[in-house]
């Protein structure tokens, strides 16, 4: 029964030739090292179920938007599991996006015909960064006021345009409700649409073109 | 699939994917269970309520009407204090008889209001009427109007409040 249903969905949808081109695919004898990119993925994944699950109780207001994660924290069954996961995951996701960057670096994996891999790579760890910067305001406390306050004061100091970066970061020249709620917009929905797409792009051309040899040794 | 799990025959592929099925479970099983808690928690906090509310004075109620009295109560739900309106409709029949309503609707819990006209209790979501002793005289609720226990104490109407 079970073979059939699948049979059904593999004849119209090509299950097995995804399977093996995804997860068959030939690779070279590499090392631990190789392994910080899918440890990202699965950071990144965690990071975008936790955050969903934050979100059914997280209210982007400044009346009520540290009571929310007071709340989370301190009411809700396992509310400090899931918080302390996002929290300590996105620390963790720099971390290994980093050294997945030195490691492709290293390793010469971003010469051609690798390059567009590196390039969507790189976006990928500053949208990162945008998700830490986003999120870090959200629960509305000091540190996050303050953290905030410095950040987008720092893009103030762009030559040129730095004013207008400030206040388009702000909504306007105060920290403000408009501040909260466009970093929880940019935080939920903006930088999360632009992972997904340049982290497609990202794992298409990984499969496709196969990961490289470490340097030197032959295949 | 695995025919037998005993030696020669368990291939390491097999080994492996009993392994991974079983620690996968294991995983899935500590991410999954706290997710559950994580989203029904608040359905599994009940504030049970156990109040007597005073309606002020017997004597200050008319006979024979049904006279609404409004109270509020406050719960505090995750971070917001929630408020909650309640009405109870006093009827006075004689000097000795009382009965107090409840005026949420029996049928899906809009609020009633007495209608002297109409001498009844129209409820304006579903037209159900009940008489003015709470009993249904038309429409679609299962039981007749709901009523509150109560207590006379110094001539004062006391009702006592219950449920979540
Ligand atoms: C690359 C992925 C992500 C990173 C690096 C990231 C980072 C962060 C950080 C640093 C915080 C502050 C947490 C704290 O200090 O306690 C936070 C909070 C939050 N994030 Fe994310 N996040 C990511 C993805 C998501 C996604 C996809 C969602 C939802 C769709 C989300 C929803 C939230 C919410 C609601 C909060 C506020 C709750 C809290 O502060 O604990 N996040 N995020
Ligand atoms: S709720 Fe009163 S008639 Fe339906």
């Amino acid at each position: 029964m079970a073979g059939k249903v699948f049979a059904w969905f593999d004849e119209r949808l090509g299950l097995e030739a995804f399977y093996s081109t995804v997860l068959d695919r030939k690779i070279p004898k590499v090392n631990w090292w190789f392994t910080l990119g899918s440890a990202s993925l699965f950071l990144c994944v965690i990071q975008a179920l936790t955050g969903v699950f934050l979100t059914m109780y997280y209210v982007p207001s400044p009346a009520v938007a540290y009571d929310s994660i007071q709340y989370i924290t301190k009411g809700v069954a396992f509310g400090w599991l899931v918080r302390g996961i996002h929290h300590w995951s996105a620390t963790l996701l720099v971390i290994t996006l980093f050294l997945h960057m030195l490691r492709t670096f290293f390793y010469g994996a971003y010469k051609f015909p690798r390059e567009m891999t590196w390039m969507t790579g790189v976006l990928l760890f500053l949208l990162t960064l945008g998700m830490g910067l986003t999120g870090y305001l959200l629960p509305w406390n000091q540190r996050s006021y303050w953290a905030t306050t410095v950040a987008t004061e720092i893009f103030g100091t762009v030559p040129f345009l730095g004013d207008f970066l400030f206040k388009v970061l702000r909504g306007g020249t105060d920290l403000s409700a408009l501040t909260l709620a466009r970093f929880f917009s940019a935080h939920i929905w903006i930088l999360p649409a632009g992972v997904v797409l340049l982290l497609g792009v990202h794992m298409v051309l990984i499969v496709k073109l196969g990961i490289s040899n470490i340097p030197g040794e032959d295949e | 699939m695995v025919k037998k799990t005993t030696s020669p025959n368990l291939s390491r592929r097999d080994f492996t994917k009993i392994v991974m099925t079983f620690l996968g479970s294991i995983m899935g099983a500590m991410v999954g269970l706290p997710i559950i808690g994580f989203i029904v928690s608040p359905a599994l906090k009940t504030q049970e309520l156990d109040d007597w509310i005073s309606l002020g004075a017997f004597d200050g109620y008319p006979i024979g009407t049904p006279t609404l009295f409004s109270f509020t109560r406050s719960k505090v739900n995750g971070w917001e204090r929630t408020t909650s309106s309640y009405g109870a409709y006093v009827l006075r029949k004689t000097e000795s008889e009382l009965k107090v309503y409840s005026n949420v609707c029996t049928h899906l819990s809009c609020r009633v209001k007495w209608d002297e006209d109409a001498h009844a209790f129209l409820c304006p979501c579903h037209d159900a009427r009940f008489d003015i002793n709470g009993a249904i005289l038309y429409g679609p609720p299962p039981r007749p109007m709901d009523r509150y226990e109560f207590k006379i104490e110094e001539g004062n109407i006391l009702i006592h409040l219950t449920g979540e």
